[in-house]
């Protein structure tokens, strides 16, 4: 039988309270700000980075990243610095930030003040997606509360720690959830990625040295101080610690956000947690980590392939990026799927870099009259030439760029699923309705 | 004569005030600024660019960027449809077309396509002035948007916020 049991550490309060979680009220009866205060009392900055180092915690935001080592980045000594909250959830098929963000605001709240004493810095601003309209609500009245109880500001607790919180909106760029697009649109500009180095730690926010954190991962740093590191780091697999929030959607019984403990399998996500796939179809294939990486198909070396970030990373070429899995059965036409996706990266693409900016646009063309019957035989292959541009090594993309960040590399990613895994489908179709066309 | 009514600009002052440098207030000013008037004009960005101590092509050039601000007068219900690729094989297209359709010559509102909107779970969905609807059928998604110009439901600025 697959896995379908969560183990919920950052969903417990939002499912045990689904009715009020996100009240100031709910939250602290169900322990809410303890784990502040405790650390506040302990009065040691350094400690509460080491039990975040010691966890194993890494970025939920897509890259995986091991926080307490980019917390060890900053420099000694040099102040102000800046905590960004990057809570600019906008790749395809990710809906985690946003429920947390919505249903448990107060442990973001309490994750951030806990992370900016660690890195001791005294203003922190969360970047919040244009749309999420209730969340900037939810988010903001809970600051207010927050405020209200001593829990922020000046002198919080009486401990002599300041700290304030700006909840920043942004308005419609998937860029921005790029951490350099992403402090280039909260000093007002177009969200355009910087080239690096300098990497924030060194020089980011008003080029002073910033820390830039998913909401997930600051939602889990209460957690991880109140249990201790070491015991953070006993629950998952090898160096996948922990728990994440697993987004299911699209041809499942039961679609939705899972917290699951990593070392499970894929097929445990797909027929467990989201009850398999809908009656009278099988499954074509899936992306197992949001819309930028590889896909993987119903084959049972990626069915029982353990959901480890590492694992998954060495022996399937793809990765667990945000946590987002989409699920696609026998109806779905690949190549149709593909011409969203680029149709995506096109519009998103923020114009900076050249082979971005056209081969996006280049690449969404010549998918759009692949699937719509238009197609030529020898398209897949033109679609890898020019991917190769934007990802020149196209079978590992999106791993190699040739730009500043990795949205355009991402475009190339459906094109290497598609050779690697359809193009015989392809080919017989391509054949046909070129055939038709004469 | 001041694009900003009095308690806006008392308000953009404020926001103006969190942050560091007067610049960041770009976006926040904007969204204020769809808020009091329903988008985003060349006069309210002239005064925008006043109170973040920028020039006015500044303020369009970090505006005209973003998807969220309406540089031309839009609709007073502004229809997001998702047709990225959980919704797209969900019947995302299909709730589009239809709403395209059915709202073609009505100025009041204004249906979009937009791309993921975070509602994967609940495909296909769609965002009125950023109010969530998930689960939706060209029928339903239609009832909902009546429901909001009928007054049944009471909408958001189309900058999001309450109103």
């Amino acid at each position: 039988m697959p896995i379908d049991t969560e183990r919920r550490i950052v969903t417990a309060r939002l499912r045990e309270r689904p009715d009020d979680s996100w009240t100031i009220e709910a939250a602290t009866a169900s322990g809410a700000y303890e784990t502040l205060r405790a650390v506040l009392a302990k009065g040691d900055p350094a400690d509460v980075q080491e039990q975040v180092k010691v966890s194993g915690l890494r970025g939920r935001g897509g890259a995986n990243f091991a926080t307490g080592q980019k917390w060890s980045f900053l420099p000694a000594d040099l102040f102000p610095r800046y905590l960004v909250v990057n809570g600019d959830e906008g790749e395809p098929s990710t809906f985690k930030d946003r429920m947390l963000v919505e249903r448990d605001p107060h442990q973001l709240i309490e994750g951030i003040i806990i992370s900016a004493y660690a890195i001791q810095c005294n203003k922190a601003f969360v970047y919040l997606r244009g749309e999420f309209a209730l969340g900037y609500d939810r988010l903001t009245q809970a600051l207010d509360d927050a405020r209200a109880r001593g829990f922020l500001g000046p002198n919080i607790l009486g401990s002599g720690f300041d700290l304030e919180i700006v909840v920043h909106r942004g308005a419609g760029a998937y860029i921005c959830g790029e951490e350099t697009a992403l402090i280039e649109s909260l000093e007002g500009e177009r969200g355009m990625p910087r080239l690096k180095p300098p990497f924030p730690a060194i020089a980011g926010l008003y080029a002073k040295p910033t820390v830039v954190n998913n909401v997930e991962t600051l939602s889990t740093v209460p957690h991880i101080v109140k249990m201790g590191g070491a015991a953070y780091a006993e629950i998952g697999v090898n160096k996948s610690t922990g728990t994440r929030i697993v987004a299911i959607s699209g041809h499942v019984k039961k679609p939705g956000n899972y917290e699951i403990e990593f070392g499970c399998t894929f097929r445990d996500v797909i027929y467990g947690f989201a009850g398999g796939i809908r009656d009278g179809h099988r499954l074509k294939f899936f992306l197992p980590g949001g819309a930028s990486f590889q896909w993987l198909v119903d084959r049972d070396e990626h069915l029982d392939a353990i959901y480890d970030i590492d694992f998954v990373q060495q022996n399937l070429g793809t990765t667990l990026g945000s946590g987002a899995v989409m699920v696609f059965d026998d109806s779905t036409d690949p190549l149709l799927v593909a011409w969203r996706l680029a149709k995506f990266y096109a519009h998103e693409s923020c114009g900076k870099c050249t082979p971005c900016r056209e081969g996006t646009g280049w690449i969404e063309k010549v998918l759009y009259r692949m699937s719509h019957g238009l197609g030529r035989p020898e398209d897949l292959d033109l679609l890898i030439s020019v991917g190769a541009g934007i990802s020149p090594n196209v079978a590992t993309a999106p791993f190699t760029q040739t730009t500043l960040c990795p949205l355009g590399p991402s475009v190339v990613s459906p094109i290497a699923s598609l050779d690697k895994y359809f193009r015989d489908e392809i080919a017989e179709r391509l054949v046909t309705s070129s055939g038709a066309r004469t | 004569m001041s694009f900003f009514t009095e308690a806006n600009r008392q308000r953009a002052k404020e926001i103006v005030a969190r942050y560091p440098r007067a610049k960041s207030a770009i976006l926040p000013l904007a969204h204020l600024a769809q808020d009091q008037s329903g988008w985003l004009s060349n006069e309210a960005m002239d005064e925008i660019a006043e109170l973040a101590d920028v020039t006015p092509a500044e303020v369009q050039g970090t505006c005209s960027f973003y998807t969220m601000f309406k540089r031309h007068p839009c609709g007073k219900l502004v229809v997001s449809v998702c047709t990225n690729v959980t919704c797209l094989v969900t019947g995302g297209p299909e709730i589009l077309e239809h709403l395209e359709a059915h709202y073609a010559t009505d100025p009041e509102v204004t249906v979009e396509e937009v791309e993921c909107l975070a509602a994967c779970g609940g495909a296909p969905s769609m965002q009125v002035n950023y109010e969530f609807h998930e689960k939706l059928t060209r029928e339903s998604a239609q009832q909902v948007v009546e429901e909001y110009r009928t007054g049944t439901r009471q909408p958001r600025t189309i900058s999001g916020s309450v109103q």
